[in-house]
């Protein structure tokens, strides 16, 4: 079977070019695979470059070296090369990320916050608001809230609509970056039943999780990060 | 491809710049810029004032002309031109109909005595509508998709607040479905809280209309709620180009780090 994810010795420096020039090496020589249908847990103490990894893979920080190959649309594409299009294509049709905030956009409705990502690949609106429907219910938020921008929710509430929003699309990839932290044990155990759907339904994860009872339950594989650590 | 009878082709090039530049004198306004604005996708130009930013608007919206270099747009039967070689003709349709022009100042962009109404239906009276029922209910349904009130259709915009004037300036430019839009400062000079309405609208308009636009900015808010990509200008030339989260949150000149460092946190 394909791999969904082959990074190939992929690595990270950030230059800090208001310290002086200060080179922070972040991580380097990361190498593994995600198949189709299997979660990748990333573990390691905090600081060791996790979700610097997730957002490489997600093209939101540059790699420096080395390879990561996507499968999108039928075809292999090394996102540490990909043109900004290409990029956005692949984030359209083909990975999705669950970051730890929700980078609320001012007046949008939670329930078309959640619909989105559906709507941008051309599902009707009204089928669209009902799926977000069934996952926010699925989620514990409750009914009056759809209508009102999720700026003002709570913590845990703005986690469960960034969750919604995140699951919600048939997309082939899923990154997520400690998708349960802030969550109460019913939901946590939602967001578990939620990937464990996405794995049935071929979907390819690598995500970061602190908690071990999660990670248990949600990991195929765990990749152990402190390897690929480039600070001395 | 065809929609409207027009031909939509994604992976052609709309606007092309190669290698432009502008000097006056010995002084260099814009330096060998370069790159291609696809169908449906927002540019922003970031960088300080004097940084070249309006120049190059300018230039790629042929109202100066350039030193060196050139502008080629891809026109409606899907040829690409060269701008400097357009004739009366075709610019006046460009300027009139496919390409939309927001100003800082929406008194440069309006006509402050006549009255909202007026000022959009003028848009369409311009490309050949001529049936007045017709013109005044498309300028009351643009009014009404920018969130001015239908009862104020008949008032002239200098009694309108500084964030309805914007709204309306947007309003008149899109009225004749334009493929690209040019906006320089969109924002500046509004309050913050209008600035949140306006780009949202601008936002969902962008993407439902499936415009291209070119977004001079120096706000990196307004560049990363509205663009997909990002040029950083410094000195008249472009230091650094690439995905607007990707600049953003990894900038990797010295120049994009100091502007990116200098947000202050709200």
């Amino acid at each position: 079977m394909t791999a969904m994810i082959d990074i190939n010795n992929a690595e990270k420096t950030f230059i800090m070019h208001l310290q002086g020039g200060v080179q922070l090496p972040v991580v380097r020589g990361v190498s593994f695979q995600v198949k189709a249908g299997e979660c990748v847990v990333l573990s390691g103490p905090s600081g060791v470059g996790k979700s610097s990894i997730l957002k490489m893979i997600f093209g939101n920080y540059r790699c420096d070296g080395g390879r990561i190959n996507i499968r999108h649309d039928g075809a292999q594409i090394d996102l540490a090369k990909a043109e900004p299009r290409q990029i956005l294509s692949i984030r359209r049709a083909t990975i999705g990320y669950v970051s730890q905030f929700l980078r609320a956009v001012p007046r949008v409705a939670t329930i078309d916050v959640v619909a989105e990502p559906l709507i941008v690949n051309a599902v009707a609106r009204p089928e669209a608001r009902e799926r977000a429907g069934q996952l926010l219910r699925r989620l514990n938020i409750p009914e009056r809230l759809w209508a009102l921008p999720p700026s003002t929710f709570s913590g845990g509430e703005q986690q469960r609509v960034n969750i919604a929003r995140g699951f919600i699309s048939d997309l082939p990839i899923l990154l997520l970056d400690e998708p349960t932290a802030s969550l109460d044990a019913a939901n946590r155990a939602v967001v578990v039943e939620l990937i464990g759907k996405k794995k049935h339904a071929g979907v390819a994860m690598v995500a970061i999780v602190h908690d071990d009872e999660i990670r248990h339950l949600i990991a195929d594989r765990v990749v152990d990060v402190t390897s690929f650590a480039a600070a001395a | 491809m065809a929609e409207n009878g027009i031909a939509v082709d994604y992976d052609q090039p709309l606007l092309v710049a190669d290698r432009l530049s502008k000097t006056y004198g010995r002084l260099v306004a814009c330096r060998d810029v370069s790159f291609a604005l696809y169908p449906g996708e927002v540019l922003a130009v970031v960088g300080e004032s004097g940084s070249g930013k309006t120049t190059l608007l300018q230039l790629l919206s042929a109202q100066l002309a350039p030193s060196a270099g050139h502008v080629s747009y891809r026109m409606r039967d899907g040829v690409r031109r060269d701008l400097e070689t357009l004739g009366e003709a075709e610019r006046r349709f460009l300027f009139r109909t496919d390409w939309g022009y927001v100003h800082q100042d929406p008194a440069l962009g309006l006509r402050m005595a006549v009255s909202a109404g007026a000022n959009v239906g003028e848009r369409l009276m311009a490309v050949g509508w001529n049936n007045y029922g017709n013109i005044r209910n498309t300028a009351s349904s643009w009014l009404e998709r920018v969130e001015i009130d239908i009862d104020r259709i008949d008032d002239a915009p200098r009694t309108y607040s500084g964030g309805m004037r914007q709204r309306l300036q947007i309003a008149r430019n899109l009225v004749t479905e334009p493929r690209l839009v040019f906006m320089d400062e969109p924002t500046g000079g509004l309050d913050v809280s209008v600035q949140a309405r306006l780009l949202d609208l601008m936002r969902n308009l962008v993407s439902e209309l499936n415009l291209a636009a070119v977004v001079v900015t120096h706000d990196l808010a307004v560049a990363r709620l509205l663009s997909h990509r990002v040029m950083v200008m410094k000195g008249g030339r472009v230091i650094e180009t690439g995905l607007t989260d990707q600049v953003l949150d990894d900038p990797r000149e010295p120049y994009t780090q100091l502007l990116v460092s200098s947000i202050l946190p709200a």
